[in-house]
């Protein structure tokens, strides 16, 4: 009798397995087994072991595009995360414009990013674009296509546009939590503006302020569409982040084993760096 | 250092949060505000902290019109019904906060947080953060706050509703204690007619908005100005009965006779409403002249040594508040006595014509 529940409990599980086999495990057993091997054509594969891993690790190309990686994850953080703090600080917390203050935050997250990419390319054109074409009336000579410095510009405006708003939503959230009495306990303190801020509303937030810089973290790191569609990773490789060349090794030189050996180290790295960061500001919180 | 509100109002939109109120609290005073949730006590609070401008009325405090000023400038602290700490700092520095703020020397500090942690039996849990604390123990930090800078006004808006009954009763009987020596106006604001009773000092009945009555807290009880006084200040609810007097006796719509004495015997002839609290109406006739009361049980709630009977009488909710324990079915009929002598007549406009324990 006991047995037999067992095994009919199995058969609800097993939908569970089969859609976890099939969303995770396979694809992801699929870019191990390719990152292994090393194929001529001809479907034939042989054994190359860890040789792609070495080949992807000291190669400079990789450890370029991963400090760009990093030049542009840790740019758009330390813009994105004190100025969503700051816009959600500065919104009402009662009223009829609080619904509109959303819904304008909430825009730039509702455009598929693609279309955030067709715009800013647009936008930025040195010639056609509102941007582009003001920053050289007043004197600027602005070519996002042409200077990598303007490139790397547009392409950190373009982030900050797109997702500041997902910190503002989630500190305005955490911002409404805190109950008035804090702030007139502070108040009847003598507390100022930056004493409410630094010592009740920022502890207070110190939890949705974790899950937002995770959130930017992991997003920024995997970005591709935005920048693919703005520069295509130029001019020349300037704006090649990790996941640009991913592609380019993967689909544009079609290989797959250092594609899939990059893949895994890049999946890792995230894994790692979210883990770490999540461990010290919770501990930070414990103390 | 008197406190005194002048006439003050206030208004949200067209909503009337606070009638036109005059209050005046004296220094060394304990002094209550009782009510239900949403009759003002918060609001009249935060318009004696100087947290809200009144409408119109003038705020006066020790001889000075202060209405206008900012609470910053006011010497005055509050505790809230929740426990608020400043989340990352450890108990010694939330207690010493208001001190800081006020820039005074260290030695004195660590003195004063020393006193206050004592007082409040915080001493062993000076290094740890408000959120490593059980409630009572956040709450007793936020009173040691409140308490540690000699505020001329100290505002206590139900700091006890979010505490569990063990706890409640613990800081509920230290309280007075904290204050017996100081010289400040403590007010403290709370829904329950017990909590007024076992603090004393005065009471203001709040309802809707409006301060019904202000004295003495026993004399209050004893001696409402009004029905609406009287219902604010009893629970379980004051009961009520229309009857009418006729000569040297009071009749009801159902045909029950009792005799007026005491000072209802000088009450001239005419319609009237009876209030009588629930522990007069008992299963057991007390007091001279007994008056049988009845109806159709609703619920009966038990504690460890009474019961409080909830029953129907003549389109009303009657309560009775018993010893010992009676286990009425529901549906059953009750048949109870009311000692009317002990009861409190108002006139048809709802103000009290006479209490039997009130002397006159």
């Amino acid at each position: 009798m006991n047995k037999l529940q067992n095994n009919k409990a199995w058969l609800f599980v097993l939908p569970v397995f089969a859609l976890v086999a099939f969303n995770a495990i396979i694809p992801l057993m699929t870019v191990v087994n390719y990152s292994v091997q090393e194929t001529f054509g001809n479907n034939e594969f042989f054994w190359a072991g860890v040789i792609w891993f070495q080949d992807i690790l000291q190669s400079e190309r990789f450890h370029a595009s991963l400090g760009r990686q990093a030049i542009f994850t840790a740019s758009i953080l330390a813009i994105e995360m004190p100025l969503g703090v700051a816009i959600a600080l500065t919104m009402p917390r009662k009223g009829p414009w609080v619904s509109v203050c959303l819904v304008l935050m909430a825009l730039p997250l509702l455009i598929p990013w693609n279309v955030v990419g067709a715009m800013w390319n647009i936008f930025a054109l040195p010639d056609i674009g509102f941007l582009g074409h003001m920053l050289n009336a007043i004197g600027f000579d602005f070519n996002f296509t042409r200077q990598p410095g303007d490139a790397w510009f547009t392409l950190i405006l373009m982030d900050v546009w797109h997702w500041t708003s997902l910190v503002v939503l989630l500190a305005y959230a955490g911002l409404s939590s805190i109950p008035d009495a804090y702030y007139q306990a502070a108040k009847i303190d003598g507390a100022g503006s930056w004493a409410i801020f630094r010592y009740i509303q920022l502890p207070k937030l110190s939890r949705v302020l974790t899950i937002a810089f995770l959130l930017r973290f992991m997003d920024s790191f995997m970005i591709y569409t935005e920048p693919f569609v703005l520069t295509g990773g130029g001019p020349g490789n300037s704006t090649t982040l990790l996941s640009i060349d991913l592609v380019k090794i993967a689909l544009g030189q079609f290989d797959l084993g250092p594609a899939a050996a990059m893949s895994l180290i890049y999946f890792l790295i995230i894994l790692l760096l979210s883990w770490v960061f999540y461990t010290v500001m919770t501990r930070n919180e414990e103390q | 250092m008197t406190l005194t509100l002048k006439g003050v109002t206030k208004r949200v939109g067209n909503v009337v949060h606070i009638h036109p109120t005059d209050l005046t609290f004296e220094p060394g005073s304990f002094n209550i505000l009782l009510g239900s949730t949403l009759a003002g006590k918060t609001t009249l609070m935060q318009l004696m902290a100087g947290l809200e401008r009144p409408l119109e009325g003038e705020i006066w405090f020790d001889g000075r019109d202060v209405t206008g000023m900012p609470v910053q400038q006011r010497n005055v602290s509050m505790v809230y019904q929740q426990f608020i700490n400043y989340p990352n700092y450890t108990v010694y520095e939330n207690i010493a906060s208001p001190l800081r703020v006020a820039r005074a020397p260290e030695d004195l500090i660590r003195q004063r947080v020393g006193d206050m942690a004592e007082l409040l039996r915080l001493t062993p849990m000076l290094d740890r953060l408000p959120g490593a604390l059980s409630g009572g123990q956040q709450q007793r930090t936020a009173i040691a706050r409140a308490l540690v800078k000699d505020a001329d006004l100290v505002l206590l808006d139900e700091p006890l509703a979010n505490l569990d009954f063990k706890l409640r009763e613990e800081l509920r009987d230290e309280l007075p204690r904290l204050f017996a020596d100081r010289n400040c106006i403590v007010v403290y604001a709370t829904t329950e007619p017990t909590e007024a009773l076992l603090f004393g000092g005065n009471t203001a009945t709040l309802f809707e908005g409006a301060v019904t009555q202000f004295g003495p807290t026993r004399e209050i009880y004893r001696k409402p100005n009004s029905l609406l006084s009287a219902q604010v200040f009893s629970d379980p609810p004051i009961n009520v009965l229309a009857c009418e007097k006729q000569g040297a006796h009071f009749v009801d719509a159902e045909g029950a006779r009792w005799a007026a004495n005491g000072p209802a015997s000088s009450l001239l002839d005419g319609p009237y409403t009876l209030g009588i609290r629930p522990h007069f109406v008992t299963t057991a006739a007390t007091g001279a002249d007994p008056v049988p009361v009845s109806g159709r049980v609703m619920v009966t709630e038990l504690s460890g040594s009474e019961s409080i009977i909830h029953f129907a009488k003549g389109g009303k909710t009657w309560v009775s508040q018993s010893h010992g324990i009676h286990a009425f079915e529901v549906g059953a009929e009750a048949r109870l006595h009311a000692d009317f002598a002990q009861a409190m007549y108002f006139a048809p406009d709802g103000a009290l014509a006479a209490a039997a324990s009130a002397r006159a």
